[in-house]
């Protein structure tokens, strides 16, 4: 596909210093939003109709315009918690230019207001939070950054700041309670952290990807942003995690709405020969898809009105000589070993998950039991305060449902060993 | 109060940022961090009680947060941790096979230490590498696209 990348056009480049990122064109949104009133950033981001890369999709522009004039300080936090099973963008975005995120996070943290912004990033990154924190360090050096924005009136302090392993820490508050020095235990909204956020005041929380559109919206327009992609409401460059049963796995850059087959033929097909059998669109939180679903365009509308959700865009690709059961078995240790344990239904329902599924496939479960399964789905979906019960259970109910097949056929070998 | 966790070392650290935190206990997460690097990759009760004074905090309100984070071990976990993914991309390209092989090598199950010391393993959840599934994190390093041979080579070359 003829496309020029927009997010990965310094890949391979290792522009970590400020000069070097400068020379290709660096820091000139930063020099343009500064010119511009800060409602006039948020004005142009709302047009732009960027939606929220980490998950959600709601529009960026929005969120910001939700923070309140009067209060300070503000924040912006960087969400570079990317714990989504399949996600690895937001790393290659940090590793390839750290300088984007920077100029993003200064553009953004101008337009809201926030004198200080935190990249809280997940623990395990500790070679990206190494090349962030230089990077930082340089931007500090060169005036990027610091007491005068680029010689400007405005100052901004990035600080770095590394988690402790933790997938709940990608939701929001979770993440704000980990910022704050507390377990990642998501908090009740309303209040939203646009009014109440770290450490009690107005904050903003965007996913790193996001962060990294804004220059390109700033200094292209937001026209120019929706110009590309399958329709106004799903529009801009978008980065696509592929991985699983293809044989080049790796992050690919697409106008947002790729079809799957496109994406799939891009990433050099299904490895080995084989056939499609399943295809997970946005990690392991969305609900799986199956062979027959191969033309769905890859944007937020397109798989929500399908049922599934692009949701960080972690592409896993199934082939046709996988258990599915195993692939549902994978999913609820998951969400059972990540739940936070605060929600009755989550903590427990996503332990049930597990245990079924395990019935199931050490051979010792009956119809009834796949019903249970969707059952204790059907019981934590939308019972919890955050989205992770609702993940789990929409996830492994797809699966037991469209592969129910699967399952059965390890309840049958039950019956021939009775009979 | 003598400090052994909470060093000079790690104080001029850690008062290089602090102004930029409203709160103190903002730090809490990276100076745990930073002390169980110091300390054998584990955090003993004396250290959670050095910063829990720190910070003005109850050892049980430390302790909790400790034992919520999975990089986080109230026990000492060997030293080298095997942290291999598990979740579905990796487990797709044979991640099984990869704990398999540590079993049979370290002869110890998930999460216990070898009698010497010397490593443990887990299980763990998605690593954000899944471009080179199956992987493993030993330490702080990431290693990709393994077979069981590369990971015991990997695995025999930190002895």
């Amino acid at each position: 596909m003829n496309y020029e990348p927009v997010l990965l056009r310094n890949i391979g480049k290792k522009l970590y210093k400020v000069a070097d990122y400068v020379k290709e064109g660096g820091y000139s949104g930063l020099e343009k939003a500064l010119q511009m009133k800060p409602e006039e950033i948020t004005e142009e981001v709302k047009k732009a109709n960027l939606r929220g890369r980490g998950g959600a999709g709601f529009p960026a522009g929005v969120k910001w315009s939700f923070v309140p004039k009067d209060i300070y300080p503000k924040y912006l936090v960087c969400n570079a918690d990317e714990s989504e099973p399949g996600t690895f963008k937001d790393r290659v975005l940090i590793e390839e230019d750290p300088h984007l995120l920077i100029e993003g996070c200064a553009i953004s943290s101008y337009a809201i207001g926030a004198n200080t912004c935190y990249i809280y990033i997940r623990g395990e990154y500790t070679k990206q939070a190494d090349i962030l924190e230089d990077a930082i360090a340089d931007a500090y050096k060169e005036g990027i950054i610091g007491s005068k924005v680029m010689d400007s009136n405005f100052s901004l302090d990035i600080v770095v700041h590394r988690g402790a392993g933790a997938y709940i820490c990608g939701e929001e508050t979770g993440l704000l309670e980990s910022l704050e020095g507390k377990r990642g235990q998501p908090r009740v909204k309303p209040p939203f952290p646009a009014v109440v956020g770290a450490f009690g005041k107005p904050t903003v929380i965007n996913n790193v990807e996001t962060l990294c559109c804004v220059p390109f919206i700033v200094s292209r327009g937001a026209e120019w942003f929706r110009s590309i992609g399958i329709d106004e409401k799903n529009c801009g460059p978008k980065l696509y995690a592929i991985s699983g049963h293809v044989e080049k796995p790796g992050v690919y850059e697409f106008p947002m709405g790729i079809t799957f087959e496109k994406l799939l033929e891009e990433a050099g097909g299904i490895w080995q020969g084989r056939k499609l059998k399943a295809f997970i669109p946005g990690g392991a939180s969305a609900p799986v898809m199956t062979a027959d679903d191969i033309g769905i365009p890859m944007s937020f509308d397109h798989l929500a009105k399908a049922g599934s959700m692009l949701g960080s865009a972690a592409v896993i690709v199934i082939d046709d000589n996988t258990c599915m059961v195993k692939v549902a078995k994978t999913i609820a240790h998951f969400f059972n070993h990540e739940s936070c344990g605060q929600c009755t239904p989550c903590r427990e329902g996503t332990n049930w998950l597990e245990y079924i599924i395990d019935k199931v496939l050490s051979g010792k479960a009956t119809e009834k039991d796949i019903d249970l399964l969707t059952g204790v789905c059907n019981q934590i979906e939308g019972n919890c305060l955050c989205a992770l019960g609702d993940a789990a259970a929409m996830s492994v109910r797809s699966i037991a449902i469209k592969f129910k097949e699967e399952f059965m056929k390890y309840v049958k070998k039950l019956t021939l060993v009775r009979e | 109060m003598s400090n052994k966790y909470i060093t000079q070392k790690i104080k001029e650290k850690f008062s290089k940022v602090a102004h930029l935190y409203p709160s103190k206990r903002a730090l809490l997460i990276p100076l745990l961090s930073e002390i169980q690097k110091e300390h054998d990759g584990w955090l003993s009760r004396n250290a959670i009680r050095e910063v829990a004074q720190f910070l003005e905090l109850s050892e049980a309100d430390v302790y909790g947060v400790v034992s919520f984070y999975d990089l986080l071990h109230d026990r000492y976990v060997g030293k080298h941790r095997i942290r291999v993914c598990t979740n579905i991309s990796c487990m797709l390209r044979g991640a099984d096979e990869l704990i398999k092989a540590l079993e049979e090598e370290l002869k110890v199950k998930a999460g216990e230490v070898t009698p010497d010391g010397t490593f443990s393993f887990v299980g763990f959840e998605c690593l954000g590498a899944c471009e080179v599934a199956p992987m493993a994190m030993i330490d702080d390093h990431y290693y990709g696209n393994l077979t069981p041979k590369k990971l015991i080579d990997i695995v025999r070359s930190l002895k």
